[in-house]
């Protein structure tokens, strides 16, 4: 039986005429130690799947379950990491990690809880900040603290919801060597939602495309059957990732044009020359005249919407 | 050939505490009318500078540059610049913000003919029905749509874009590609793009010139992209030259970025046309 299991699940929002299908009849299952990465547009309702899955919303139809068991809200067993970090301004590294190891462990003594945060602390390398505030942070060292939080409650699953989206090239790309490492030694299973294809195939086991909304759903899954770690220059070089990589692309591309409308349309280009403003002097007779190329653009034009 | 924009022995040098820093050095470059030439290179190697400088939007410290026979010395709207945030003003519609170019540069035409241009180019970038509508309203992707349409509205003579996309996620990015190599075929424009995203650059451009790392940055190597206009990226995709490309352009950033060509023994090589295996599968990919 797989750990994570989402059966034929639909979410929609609003009521009457502004109803909005978001998520339509989405099948996902997952196994223990597994590392899936979903990719899709954005607005698909990437984010909405993952809040269904970690509780904060409930599908309209179908079941999730973990380990057999129906999810009924938010639990510890699910840890999270957002892509705008969610950290408490007024609370530093460390107490931020506490909040949550103190309320998943009340029954610890206090010295096993402060040796777990630091343990965490530790692990992403964040000891010599670790009683810095947020604000004090780049944003790529809050996005590690977001990381050791989500972990320090020993979750069954880790939930990523674009966690890099914020990031520069260069951090993204040193925090994604990170998850790749955290995770293999870690050995938990972990979703991560992202739009970059080359982020899902250098970190996960199986890359999944979801659809253009409204109504979106998962396409099929790639499976990527590569040892890890792997790195950037295999991503690029190697020929299996350019197949996996360019029929992806190839499948969200397909599935962002079915969904755009064709609309004929009638437009009309002045035939008009710019004017040089460095010479615009002063005005002697009349009004000056436009200048014209005599090519006046009358097209019928196909927009895709 | 002539060509339309020249850019020669470019140098800019800024003064520090620690005495002057040369970040870009006799950088030399000549485009073609109807060009598209992608900039790349490693952050802060001087792409932005050198066309912040072509822009006029910059100081020249020494060399020169010369659009249509011209010598830059300033800003105008001759050249049109799309920087990474799109820059619209808050509080005007995506219409006023595009007019607002457009009543200055054809001032002498009438607000009738005027408004045609920009609903003409905000319609071909796709915001037909949201034109209306204010920046905050709109979507990140939607803003540098808008961006896209008040640059080509003003009919310049060139575009620069300054990572145009950065802000953008790899899909509407792709999207956004499309919008503007079509905007570009239809008006037949020069333009530059800089970029740090080397799909982005196959893809959109006939040159690809790569620079070195900074400081004192200049051209490292040229690869023509053969593949014709328009292009398809799926078949793009499935070309193995798109591959070759696409890793001798990985390779440069990734192992030849720090070479200097004018610092090799005996003077600088040759920019190279690389000659891939698969010539006619180019051909084919692009029709």
């Amino acid at each position: 039986m797989a750990f994570l299991e989402i059966k034929n699940a639909s979410k929609s929002f609003g009521h009457g005429r502004n109803r909005a299908e978001v998520l339509r009849d989405i099948r996902l299952e997952i196994a223990e130690g597994e590392f899936v990465a979903i990719v899709g547009y954005s607005g698909s309702g990437k984010t909405t799947l993952i809040n269904l899955i970690s509780g904060l919303l409930r599908s309209d139809t179908g079941t999730i379950t973990i380990n057999g068991q129906p999810i009924t809200g938010p639990g510890p067993d699910r840890g999270i990491v957002f892509q705008n970090y969610s950290l408490l301004p007024w609370l530093s590294v460390t107490e931020n990690i506490a909040l949550a190891v103190d309320q998943v462990f009340p029954q610890w003594s206090a010295a096993r809880r402060a040796e777990k945060v630091a343990k965490f602390i530790a692990m992403v390398n964040l000891t010599p900040a670790r009683d810095k505030k947020p604000h004090e942070l780049s944003g790529g060292m809050r996005q590690r603290v977001s990381v050791a939080r989500a972990l320090a409650m020993d979750p069954k699953i880790l939930l990523l919801d674009e966690p890099l989206g914020a990031l520069d090239a260069l951090t993204r790309g040193t925090l994604q060597q990170e998850i790749g490492q955290i995770s293999q030694q870690s050995g938990k299973t972990v979703l991560l939602i992202t739009n970059d294809v080359d982020e899902a195939l250098l970190l996960a086991d199986r890359v999944i495309p979801l659809t253009m909304g409204p109504g979106a759903t998962l396409g099929p899954a790639f499976v990527v059957d590569k040892p890890k770690p792997r790195n950037r220059h295999m991503i690029n070089h190697d020929p299996d990732f350019k197949r996996l990589r360019a029929r992806i692309i190839e499948f969200l591309l397909d599935c962002g044009a079915q969904k755009k409308l064709v609309i004929q349309k009638k437009l009309v280009l002045p035939d008009l020359e710019p004017e040089d403003l460095t010479h615009r002097g002063p005005v002697l007779f009349g009004k000056p005249r436009p200048r014209r190329k005599n090519t006046v653009r009358r097209e019928n034009v196909e927009i895709a919407s | 050939m002539s060509s339309y924009l020249e850019i020669s022995r470019l140098n800019k040098v800024y003064p520090t505490p620690k005495g002057p820093a040369c970040i870009v050095k006799d950088f030399d470059l000549k485009v073609r009318k109807g060009e598209f030439i992608a900039l790349i290179g490693h952050s802060g190697c001087g792409k932005s500078t050198v066309l912040s400088m072509v822009a006029g939007l910059n100081d020249v410290t020494s060399g020169g540059i010369i659009l249509a026979g011209k010598e830059v010395t300033g800003p105008g709207p001759d050249r049109g610049v799309v920087f990474q945030a799109p820059c619209l003003l808050p509080w005007m519609t995506a219409l006023e913000n595009v007019m607002l170019g457009v009543d200055n540069v054809f001032y002498t035409a009438d607000r009738h003919e005027r408004r045609q241009i920009a609903e003409y180019y905000l319609t071909i970038v796709g915001l037909g029905d949201s034109m209306h509508k204010r920046p905050a309203e709109l979507s990140q992707g939607m803003r540098q749509r808008v961006g896209i349409a008040r640059a080509f509205a003003l009919d310049p003579k060139m575009l620069l874009l300054d990572e145009p996309f950065g802000m953008l996620d790899s899909l509407t990015r792709m999207e956004l590609q499309e919008v503007l190599v079509d905007l570009w075929r239809r008006d037949q424009k020069t333009a530059i793009i800089v970029t740090h995203d080397v799909d982005e650059a196959v893809f959109l451009a006939d040159r690809v010139v790569m620079m070195t790392n900074g400081p004192e940055a200049e051209v490292g190597d040229i690869l023509e992209i053969p593949f014709e206009h328009p292009r398809n990226r799926k078949e793009l995709l499935e070309s193995p030259d798109y591959y070759a490309m696409r890793d001798y352009l990985i390779t440069f950033l990734e192992e030849r970025a720090h070479i200097r060509p004018s610092k090799l023994a005996g003077g600088p090589p040759p920019t190279n046309t690389v000659a891939f295996p698969h010539g006619d599968t180019a051909k084919k990919a692009a029709s």
